[in-house]
């Protein structure tokens, strides 16, 4: 469903056509159409606190500084800011994934050695386009393509725990300092895991039909997109993503506005705080059947963080909903003995228990 | 003609599903639609991203639902 820039077929079976080069005019009104939105979204996000600050107090005539009138503040300015930037942010990732797939990614580690092809697998999992119910077929394609076994892991653990929507959450709740923290983290476990689990020599601990089987190497050529098409592949991601996560960005607002308000301060410092050195790898364990995206947990992170939660312990908390999941473990056991399952968990929560310490020690 | 879609059985699946079956009811085409989910036979096509088509044997798109004027130009071949 394409209505604006219909992608052009791409025909892998046959000769690909090579798309038509774009004239220099062409090229031009992209790049102005590309600044005026950019400048007019610029223009209204640096419009948003003002805006919120009519809405809550001239329109609805709530009084600055008192507590309803702040929750409420925080709602209309938040709720927007995030919104806003989630549209950008997965726009421009749109973009920057149609310069990437499977197949490329496939075919760019599938020589590597490792600690490097860990450290390359972890990065490209940011960027190459993954659902994470194709994590099984994308396994199999890479192990039997003779990408090592530890490379593969690290791809898999960082494709969905370093994502654009927990890195604009976390962004715009809790500061850059915050997201960027979780992103070098994040991509430090997924190398040392997969690299971890590389080293423990597991390949039998694959289920036997995937070690037999043999697969024909089918040629999926690349596709060549022009650039309205990756404008196309921008804005489906958009109406994909935004469509879905829309309603959790809201209501874990909402959510964490009334935590501010009636759960009393360092309510959470006892259970969550740094003194409590148990709470790290009670979190994890919590964390593994409780199943969350991004949008839907980070919110909660926030309220957490606000009542007194030691930040290694939310973090920590955060990676294990996010990284481990429990159907995500019944989906794998279609290709993995039940030994391998349990040392990916206890390497990757081993991983994310040293993140929550090391931030609850130096913050 | 012969049409698998491929894919363990997300929404995303469906979807492609849904509109293979839409276009060849709108071209009024012969075809056989299979949705193959088990992951042997998914592998067994070389394909790796999912969800994919092949028709007759050949890999039309793979890693993304289609739209319906590509499945329907597939279809005229």
């Amino acid at each position: 469903m394409q209505p604006i820039t219909p992608i052009k077929m791409p025909n892998p079976a046959t000769t690909p056509q090579p798309a038509p080069p774009l004239t220099a005019w062409a090229k031009i009104k992209y790049l102005l159409t590309a600044l005026a939105g950019l400048g007019l979204w610029f223009a209204i996000y640096w419009q948003l606190h003002r805006l919120a600050e009519f809405l809550a107090f001239s329109l609805l005539g709530l009084k600055p500084g008192s507590h309803l009138g702040e929750a409420v503040l925080f709602f209309f300015y938040d709720t927007p800011k995030v919104l806003m930037l989630l549209t950008l942010i997965v726009f421009a990732v749109g973009i920057l994934r149609s310069f990437f797939t499977p197949e490329r990614t496939r075919k760019i580690l599938a020589g590597k050695r490792e600690s490097v092809g860990n450290v390359l697998a972890a990065l490209l999992g940011i960027v190459t386009p993954f659902c994470s119910c194709s994590a099984v077929p994308l396994f199999i394609g890479f192990v039997t393509a003779g990408v090592p076994l530890g490379v593969t892991f690290s791809f898999l653990i960082s494709a969905p725990m370093v994502n654009e929507i927990a890195l604009v959450l976390l962004y715009g709740l809790l500061g850059w300092k915050v997201a960027a923290i979780y992103m070098v983290t994040g991509l430090g476990v997924a190398i040392l895991a997969g690299w971890t689990i590389g080293r423990l020599q597991m390949e039998h601990y694959l289920e036997d039909w995937v070690r037999e089987l043999r697969v024909n190497d089918v040629d999926i050529p690349d596709e060549k997109l022009t650039w309205a098409e990756r404008f196309g592949h921008g804005k489906a991601a958009v109406r994909d993503i935004v469509g879905r996560v829309w309603i959790y960005v809201i209501a874990g607002i909402a959510v964490g506005g009334g935590i501010h308000g009636y759960v009393p301060e360092g309510f959470m410092a006892s259970i969550m705080g740094k003194e409590a050195w148990w709470s790290v790898p009670v979190a994890v364990l919590v964390g593994i059947p409780l199943y969350s995206n991004a949008a839907g947990i980070i919110p909660v992170v926030q309220a957490l963080l606000e009542k007194g939660a030691a930040l290694g312990t939310v973090l920590a908390f955060m990676m294990s909903v996010i990284a481990l999941s429990l159907p995500e473990m019944v989906i794998l056991r279609n290709v993995l003995k039940p030994r391998l399952i349990a040392v990916f968990i206890g390497v990757v929560g081993v991983g994310i228990m040293l993140v929550g310490y090391l931030f609850n020690i130096i913050i | 003609m012969e049409i698998k879609v491929l894919g363990p059985g997300c929404a995303k699946c469906a979807e492609a599903e849904k509109i293979m079956r839409a276009a060849v009811e709108e071209a009024g085409a012969t075809a056989t639609i299979e949705k193959i989910s088990d992951f042997q036979q998914i592998a067994k096509h070389g394909v790796f991203s999912t969800p994919a088509v092949v028709i007759d044997g050949q890999i039309k798109c793979v890693g993304k639902v289609p739209s319906k004027g590509e499945a329907l130009a597939w279809l005229k071949k």
